[in-house]
């Protein structure tokens, strides 16, 4: 390991190594990225993969564009040996209120004048859309066919490979335990394989950015929420789009391998770091699924597992330097982080390089905390 | 053993993933199970790595030269036993 580095990210989860990537891309020359366990073994290879520009504010939806764009030629501009899986499958969003219906109006508006390629269906269309959908009840959905899903640990391999070939270190297995400020400014970084002086340090542990900003002292309002998902068998294509139902609040696609990925959001999960899947979470799901899906009852379940959504008060990302000289955030993606990884990562690269956040992360400072000037997502799940 | 003599070998069954694919992936750096399991989906199939865990722990441990126990062994994954979403729904 370094003895000294220009910049060290803690964490390597997609945004760590994508953060790595585009700081080595341009021009940084001694970057140093630390994991405690393997890659994507947080959050990032936990999550249910989706990529979707239909957001309510206009920041998110620019974010998941953009990143839709680097999705597309990923591949090939990473240098890949593998492949990203990038699959652009759409996403129908159902609505089963009157209310619903109207955000949806809206949300569209907006994200069409932001030039993505979405509108509202009607209950039959959307049954053209996916054929096994069960219609009852549905009054309208929102459909964007350049949405998709890609394959996290392979997006997060590739960032870290040609990272590495541009001259990037990246340790695994090696966990953060102190961060050096003095006088107000970054010194250095303590591990368990030995210390690191760096003038910067970028802050990029998802779920555990409030333990890592407690480091420095500070408070950054950052907390874990549990989030349950399950995968089948593999099966005949029944499905392309994902689908998501904020009325039940799950989401289900079927991936280009045939199985079917899951989730359901439930408000009484726990806001710790557990980890453990449930029964009744099989449960909750199987039963609202086979509801919706219905042929989906003959498929088996074949694993099913838990992560950490990394929350923040208004369920959007902390970015940029915070309180001490030196030190950066890029946590609190609120179960959304995935889909904006790659445009969120070369902005924050660009704000570590020049000292200035680009537009449009300049809103997404912790600042606006204190200032009370919160950014509130409609369109979590 | 070497595969041109004898055509691919399969290690994992259900998702069939190559002894050469492992071997692509050690070669990359990748050597953990837990992140070959990942990238290469050895052992994610509907029968969860019963047969190929030992498989691959065996390989791993012959290619990093140490023995099998000193793997990291992948994490079993809930249910123990495929079962389907009509059954766990309660429907039949
Ligand atoms: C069930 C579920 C479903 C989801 N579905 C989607 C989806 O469909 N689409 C989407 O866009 N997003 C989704 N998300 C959210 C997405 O997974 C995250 O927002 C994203 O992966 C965050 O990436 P990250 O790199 O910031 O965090 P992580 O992947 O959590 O990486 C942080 C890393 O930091 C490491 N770390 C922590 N502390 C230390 C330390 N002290 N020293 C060294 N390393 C440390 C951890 O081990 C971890 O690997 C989902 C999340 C969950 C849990």
């Amino acid at each position: 390991m370094r003895q000294s580095a220009g910049v060290v990210i803690i964490g390597g989860g997609v945004i760590g190594c994508a953060i790595a990537y585009y700081l080595a891309r341009k021009g940084c020359r001694d970057v140093v990225l630390l994991e405690r366990y393997y890659l994507a073994s947080g959050a990032t290879g936990r999550c249910g993969a989706g990529v979707r520009q239909q957001w309510g504010t206009e920041i998110n939806i620019t974010l998941a564009r953009e990143s839709v764009r680097r999705f597309e030629r990923m591949n090939e501009e990473l240098g890949y040996r593998g492949d990203v899986e990038f699959k652009q499958k759409g996403y129908l969003l159902l609505a089963y209120t009157s209310r619903q219906v109207e955000q949806f109006q809206q949300n569209i508006r907006l994200q069409q004048r932001l030039g993505v390629p979405v509108r509202l269906v009607g209950p039959q269309e959307a049954r053209e859309i996916i054929p096994i959908l069960n219609i009852h009840g549905l009054l309208a959905a929102a459909y964007c066919p350049t949405d998709g899903h890609a394959n996290p640990f392979h997006v997060t391999q590739a960032y870290a490979e040609a990272a590495r070939r541009l001259g990037a270190e990246i340790h695994t297995y090696t966990e953060v335990t102190g961060i050096r400020v003095e006088r107000g400014r970054v010194t250095g970084i303590t591990t368990d394989r030995g210390s690191i002086s760096t003038p910067q340090v970028i802050n990029a542990t998802g779920a555990h950015g409030g333990v890592i900003g407690r480091m420095v002292g500070l408070d950054l309002p950052l907390y874990p929420e549990r989030h349950q998902v399950l995968v089948t068998e593999p099966w005949e294509r029944l499905q392309d789009p994902m689908v998501i139902s904020f009325h039940h609040r799950l989401y289900c696609q079927q991936t280009p391998h045939g199985s079917f990925i899951m989730g359901v959001g439930d408000p009484n999960e726990p806001k710790t770091h557990d980890q453990n899947a449930t029964w009744q979470f099989l449960r909750e799901m199987a039963g609202k699924i086979t509801w919706l899906l219905p042929p989906l009852k003959d498929i088996r379940v074949v694993r099913q597992w838990a992560g950490s959504y990394d929350m923040s008060p208004d369920a959007n990302p902390i970015l940029g330097e915070c309180g001490i000289q030196g030190f950066y955030t890029a946590a609190g993606f609120s179960g959304h982080g995935f889909m904006v990884a790659p445009a969120v990562a070369e902005m924050v690269a660009d704000a570590v390089l020049t000292g200035t956040a680009p537009q449009p992360i300049r809103h997404l400072g912790w600042e606006r905390f204190s200032r009370g000037d919160l950014l509130v997502e409609p369109s979590v799940v | 053993m070497n595969e041109q003599l004898t055509g691919p070998v399969y290690i994992c069954r259900c998702e069939d993933v190559t002894l050469a694919e492992v071997w692509a992936a050690l070669e990359r750096g990748v050597t953990t199970m837990e992140e070959i399991k990942r990238l290469t989906r050895c052992g994610m199939g509907p029968c969860q790595g019963r047969t190929c865990r030992q498989l691959l722990a065996r390989e791993l441990g012959r290619v990093m030269g140490e023995s099998p126990g000193a793997a990291d062994m992948a994490t079993y994954r809930p249910p123990v036993k495929p079962v389907k979403l009509g059954v766990l729904a309660g429907g039949e």
